[in-house]
């Protein structure tokens, strides 16, 4: 992925390149809409130099839905806002449209932000504020009032075009932000936590209204969030961050289902996290790894670093672990333990269940029509799962 | 158990006593004696003169439009002088804001009319500015400054500037730097989002510097008495001789009257040619 700087003859034709995809934006024909390379920024407090970005490299591709997701100061936001131009990395290169924009302000980049506070101008209409941007790059009036008319529609805020941003709620405000940034039609809209001021209900269906608007206008998204229910559901890819580095980048399924790291796997979701050390392989290739006290669970296969004799970490999630009063029988992770506690959810049932190496196991249970209360709390039972279901992390 | 909705009431009571008794009693004696004639001697008869008001502007209309003259152009300079300051102490300061606030405020622990008496020295034609720019050729050496209009706008100016500097501070410091970065995203360069966003948000506080430096620059004296000559009185100064000195009392009443009603009038168009609304906002 790290790709050394271009040279500078290269430069035209991509330029080039670019003012053709501005017309019909292709996903997967051209290069990245956005990539970094090896990008840091540190930060002077007194002596000391915080690296908030500890070398970041992302490729973007046209037309995705990208999610940078992390806890706050991992340095997710700061990478955003190298991107738009309101900080410059220390080192490395941030390219749009395959052009070096690093050292080039944020007024001449073809990116445009949703601020987490919206930031709307309180002093202009929503008409104007979601005019300004085209005011500024020169378009034609007539034009400008067509092109903010059709999107103070897509947003469905026709009716609202002459209030000032102050007499609005929150949602429409939010989607008068999301207009002004769209109207221009930018390379790419980079959206800095949007909907993190907005209550529950208010925001699944703003998740569901940003995809369709995405579909629908084709640009790229770049979106910071800490919520990974949010970055799941929504993104065609997630970047997991922490500490400044990107921990895992792929689907939202690889993120889940495969955490890389047990940084990812506790942050995404919940995860079982049992320590071991890792067996020989067996004869259909699976790899024991002993937890103590006679326990034995599989993992399918071994990430790389990892071999028989490392202690490593086993990761399962709640969902996968089946609960159960018979032992089962098959190819699987077998684990006898006691129930410590039973939580019912309505549609679940979760159960927590202890080990004899002193492990806690936490299992989610449909609760399915044939399937009620399987054991109660100080019932022993048998828990289990497939092999590809859990994976060994380095510890 | 007494009420809640009262509580409210007989809080904001000491208020309303302090205003009842020294605006309101004041306010309309001064009222009652501009329409009186008489002299200290014989004493003041109300007799509901309105011909008062007639003599007072007949007479001093060139020191009245001086006045709100001389106030319009300090105010003028306090915006031009303190607009700059107050956006850099509320954005370019970092940690040392209230050192700078503290500075601007300094002056102040001197008396008022002390202050404008130093510059008297400032100002002197071989004084320290003065003298020194006169030595390097930098101002003709006939230049005069004290006991002239530009020296009484300059004293207004000064003594007035915090009253500017700090409510654009506040509105400044409170505004959401998002904004700034927004306009930038929006393709508008420094000028571009100074005039289009940073300028327009903290109108409200130019508004209130406007009301804090006009009003009691227009009606001082002390600037033009100290610093302006006997040729440029400002009805500040008229008021002064006609109560303390010449004991007119009616007279000195109804160019109150006057300065105050112009006053207002002014006020109010200003307010409304920057749109009431706008001005009223709060911006969080």
């Amino acid at each position: 992925m790290v790709t050394t700087a271009n040279s500078s003859t290269e430069e035209p034709a991509v330029t080039a390149q670019d003012a053709s995809a501005q017309d019909s934006p292709n996903p997967s024909e051209q290069g990245p809409e956005i990539s970094l390379e090896r990008v840091v920024k540190a930060y002077r407090t007194g002596s000391d130099t915080v690296r908030a970005v500890g070398g970041v490299d992302l490729e973007i591709a046209r037309g995705e839905f990208f999610s940078l997701l992390g806890p706050s100061g991992c340095g997710k936001t700061t990478t955003m806002r190298m991107i738009a131009g309101f900080e410059e990395p220390t080192e490395g290169v941030v390219r749009l449209s395959g052009r070096d924009v690093t050292g080039v302000p944020a007024n001449r980049r073809d990116v445009n932000m949703v601020f987490q506070s919206y930031a709307l101008f309180p002093h202009m209409t929503v008409e104007a504020n979601v005019a300004f941007g085209l005011e500024r790059k020169r378009v034609p009036k007539a034009e400008i009032r067509r092109r903010v008319g059709e999107m103070l529609e897509l947003v469905e805020l026709g009716h609202r075009a002459k209030h000032r941003p102050a007499q609005l709620s929150g949602g429409q405000q939010q989607r008068v932000a999301l207009a002004r940034a769209l109207v221009n039609e930018p390379g790419a809209l980079l959206l800095d936590e949007p909907l993190g001021a907005l209550d529950l209900k208010l925001r699944q269906s703003m998740q569901v209204e940003l995809k369709r608007i995405q579909r629908e206008v084709g640009i790229t998204f770049v979106y910071v969030t800490h919520d990974q229910g949010e970055a799941l559901t929504m993104s065609d890819r997630v970047a997991v961050m922490n500490n400044g580095l990107v921990e895992q980048l792929g689907t939202p399924a690889e993120i889940y289902e495969r955490p890389a790291t047990r940084f990812v796997a506790d942050f995404i979701g919940t995860s079982n996290l049992l320590t071991g050390t890792i067996g020989a392989a067996d004869a259909a290739g699976h790899h024991r790894v002993e937890l103590g006290h006679d326990l034995t669970a599989l993992v399918a296969e071994l990430p790389k670093g990892l071999s028989a004799g490392d202690r490593a970490h086993l990761t399962v999630r709640p969902e996968k672990v089946r609960i159960g009063l018979e032992r089962p029988g098959g190819d699987l992770s077998i684990l006898p333990g006691t129930v410590a506690e039973t939580v019912y959810m309505g549609s679940a049932t979760h159960y927590q269940v202890s080990l004899a190496n002193g492990a806690e196991v936490t299992v989610y249970q449909q609760n399915s029509s044939d399937s009620t209360l399987v054991a109660g709390r100080g019932e022993a039972v048998w828990l289990s799962w497939a092999p590809r279901h859990s994976y060994a992390l380095p510890v | 158990m007494r009420n809640r909705t009262t509580t409210p009431y007989v809080l904001v009571l000491p208020a309303w006593i302090w205003l009842a008794l020294f605006f309101v009693v004041p306010i309309g004696g001064m009222l009652s004696l501009s329409l009186t004639t008489g002299n200290v001697v014989t004493g003041f008869q109300q007799t509901f003169e309105v011909g008062n008001y007639v003599t007072a502007v007949s007479t001093y209309w060139e020191q009245i439009l001086r006045s709100l003259f001389y106030g319009a152009c300090a105010t003028l300079l306090c915006i031009a002088v303190g607009y700059p300051m107050a956006y850099w102490i509320a954005f370019r300061a970092g940690p040392h804001k209230s050192t700078y606030l503290l500075l601007i405020l300094l002056p102040f622990f001197v008396s008022f009319v002390l202050r404008t008496i130093s510059w008297r020295f400032l100002l002197a034609d071989n004084g320290v500015v003065l003298g020194s720019l006169k030595s390097v050729g930098l101002v003709p050496a006939d230049l005069q400054l004290l006991n002239s209009a530009p020296a009484v706008v300059m004293g207004l100016a000064y003594n007035f500037l915090p009253f500017m500097v700090l409510p654009i501070y506040a509105v400044l410091e409170r505004m959401d730097p998002r904004l700034v970065e927004a306009a930038h995203d929006l393709y508008a360069g420094r000028f571009q989002a100074f005039v289009r966003v940073i300028l327009p948000v903290s109108l409200p506080g130019v508004f209130a510097g406007v009301l804090m430096t006009f009003i009691p620059t227009s009606a001082d004296y002390v600037n033009a008495s100290v610093l302006g000559g006997t040729h440029n009185t400002m009805i500040g100064n008229v008021i002064q001789t006609q109560y303390l000195v010449n004991n007119n009392y009616p007279i000195a009443a109804s160019i109150t009257f006057v300065l105050m009603g112009l006053l207002l009038a002014g006020i109010f168009s200003y307010a409304r040619a920057l749109g009431t609304e706008r001005v009223m906002e709060v911006h969080t």
